[in-house]
């Protein structure tokens, strides 16, 4: 895996954002976190497109609706903690209500976020933002889809939520790869189970599916980065050819992408999904990479989880 | 302002009153304290002072108004009713389903509405953006806003203040109806924003206090924050909760009840008199 490169997801959003720049539309907010979000970038480039909100997020999502209504598509950016967190209200009030084109840039998300601890180690943005109708969501696998997912983002009308991550994640999509907004991606074909993955769970899913070919086991792996709305029929496909789902996601188990399977499967091919996650508890300081193998965010916990997803077939 | 003008203001404002009531009532609900307290304003809002088009509501152009004070929606549609956004009849159509007109103010469904409100403390921030956009489209247009006293208990109107004030958005109007009750009670005895004046000045901003009924008095006010380069403009108005509806005075009950037939009866009756005088 020497070879493999690794980016954060972040990074990309800056670079994308940076690429939007040249466009008369787009405006970019930040909450004094340019810096760490990376819209930094786009403020050297684009000074006078880029507007800090200060500590105050909540007036932050405020102000990116106001813009948004005179034509402006407006990128507003925090940490996924304040963004989805602090200023939910004025998400769902002041711009999805009224379904204006914000898009908010929701960076250091998960619990790799690492030494910050549990205070900036947001696991409950997706399940907040899902029950948002109006919101769609791109939770990007690696900086190849999450700089093209920001790109889909500001031609899509109506708000979109954008988790990324701090951490450098190894790249899973080429060069030649193509965001598809709402639509899930077979990474690779199988037929004993299938691992439904999103964000840097994406690269772990893939290296379970090599550990379970090792024990026999055909897995087959999807990425989901639009996780709302979900891509149903690569999800059903999966149920009924493989006949059990892992999920696995760096979010609580509840409410997040393997909520949002298991809002689908129960529905249209109940079989068993199993899910990988965030169990219901708080995060804790630590560096990342050791973090999310504490918390079993990694390739050999997906492989026994799917394991067992299959004994229950 | 001559007194033709004054006069015509007074009626549309002795009219808004009238679709208050005519609304909260048909609705069984509402909230009509806090829109009786701004009638008078926006009276002069719409009438006199934005540049608005009601042929064309979303105009680029226009000036533009957010009612943060979402809740007392029922004085804005009669506003915007009385200016030509839609028809007159539809204000008894307040709160019902497949009505355009919501409990609270929604740009998706009523032509007119330049922001959806109603959480309080929201509508400010987005004030605070249209007036940003202005700036930076280089445009000419002015955003006006009207916040409620106890609204500004908020945090978050504060942080939309500092921006306001630090960004030097003199195209930027915020009136705080300040009559003084919120619905649990007089300001002082909840958690009193006072000094306001004070509060808004320290923010960067230019304050003017009036008498929010005083037609003269708020004509001068605008023309003065129109005046002032590099401040946002607070327009501190005092006001009466329930103006205009003897019973409904200065009364804290009255922020989120409607009147039954028989007081509607007498609110109509009242109303119906002070426009008379006023046409004689």
């Amino acid at each position: 895996m020497a070879d493999v490169i690794k980016c954060a997801t972040r990074d990309a959003y800056g670079n994308a954002l940076k690429k939007l720049g040249a466009r008369d539309d787009i405006l970019v907010l930040d909450a004094d976190l340019a810096k760490a979000t990376k819209t930094g970038v786009f403020k050297k480039e684009y000074p006078d497109k880029f507007i800090d909100c200060g500590i105050a997020e909540s007036n932050m999502m405020g102000v990116a609706a106001g813009l948004a209504t005179t034509g402006y598509t407006v990128f507003a950016s925090s940490f996924a903690m304040f963004s989805a967190g602090r200023a939910f209200e004025q998400v769902r009030n002041s711009i999805a209500y009224p379904n204006l084109n914000v898009k908010i840039g929701a960076t250091h998300a998960g619990i790799s976020v690492g030494e910050d601890g549990a205070s900036h180690q947001c696991c409950e943005d997706i399940a907040l933002m899902r029950t948002i109708p109006n919101m769609t969501i791109i939770n990007p696998a690696d900086d190849v889809e999450a700089e093209q997912a920001v790109l889909a983002a500001a031609d899509h009308p109506g708000p979109v939520y954008m988790r990324f991550g701090r951490l450098a994640v190894p790249r899973v999509n080429s060069e030649d790869y193509k965001f598809e907004l709402g639509k899930g991606v077979t990474l690779k074909d199988g037929k004993d189970v299938t691992i439904v993955a999103s964000g840097l769970m994406v690269a772990e899913a893939l290296e379970a599916a090599e550990l379970l070919k090792n024990d026999g086991i055909d897995a087959r792996v999807i990425n989901i980065h639009t996780i709302k709305p979900i891509d149903k029929d690569i999800l059903v496909k999966a149920a009924k050819e493989t006949g059990a789902i892992v999920t696995a996601e760096e979010h609580s188990v509840i409410g997040g992408l393997g909520g949002a399977v298991c809002e689908v499967l129960s529905e249209a091919c109940p079989v068993p999904v199993l899910r990988l996650g965030v169990e219901d508890t708080f995060g804790k300081s630590g560096p990342a990479v050791e973090l999310l193998h504490i918390f079993g965010l990694d390739a050999a916990h997906i492989a026994e989880k799917a394991k067992k997803a299959i004994a229950l077939k | 302002m001559d007194n033709m003008k004054k006069l015509e203001l007074a009626k549309i404002a002795c009219k808004i009153r009238m679709g208050v009531i005519e609304g909260t009532h048909n609705a069984k609900s509402g909230h009509p304290g806090g829109s009786l307290s701004i009638a008078d304003l926006l009276s002069y809002l719409y009438f006199e002072e934005m540049r608005v088009n009601p042929q064309d509501p979303n105009w680029d152009d226009r000036d533009r108004f957010v009612l943060s004070k979402g809740h007392t929606a029922p004085a804005l549609y009669a506003a915007l009713a009385l200016k030509g956004f839609f028809s007159w009849d539809l204000i008894k159509t307040l709160r019902k389903p497949d009505s355009i007109l919501q409990g609270h103010p929604s740009m998706i469904y009523t032509p007119g509405v330049d922001m959806s409100t109603g959480s309080l403390g929201q509508g400010i921030s987005a004030a605070v953006g249209m007036a940003l956009a202005g700036k930076l489209k280089g445009k000419d247009f002015r955003v006006y806003t009207i916040l409620g006293d106890g609204e500004i208990e908020e945090g978050q109107v504060w942080e939309a203040a500092m921006l306001a004030g630090n960004r030097k958005l003199d195209n930027l109007v915020a009136i705080v109806d300040w009559n003084n009750l919120q619905i649990d009670g007089v300001l002082d005895d909840v958690n009193s924003p006072c000094p306001i004046d004070k509060k808004f000045e320290a923010f960067g901003w230019n304050v003017i206090s009036i008498n929010g009924h005083d037609l003269d008095e708020i004509d001068q006010a605008f023309k003065a924050a129109k005046a002032c380069k590099g401040k946002p403009t607070c327009i501190l108005a005092s006001c009466v909760k329930g103006k205009g509806v003897s019973y409904m005075e200065d009364k804290c009950e009255w922020h989120g009840s409607a009147p039954n037939a028989e007081q509607y009866d007498i609110a109509m009756a009242e109303l119906n008199a002070a426009l008379a005088e006023l046409e004689a």
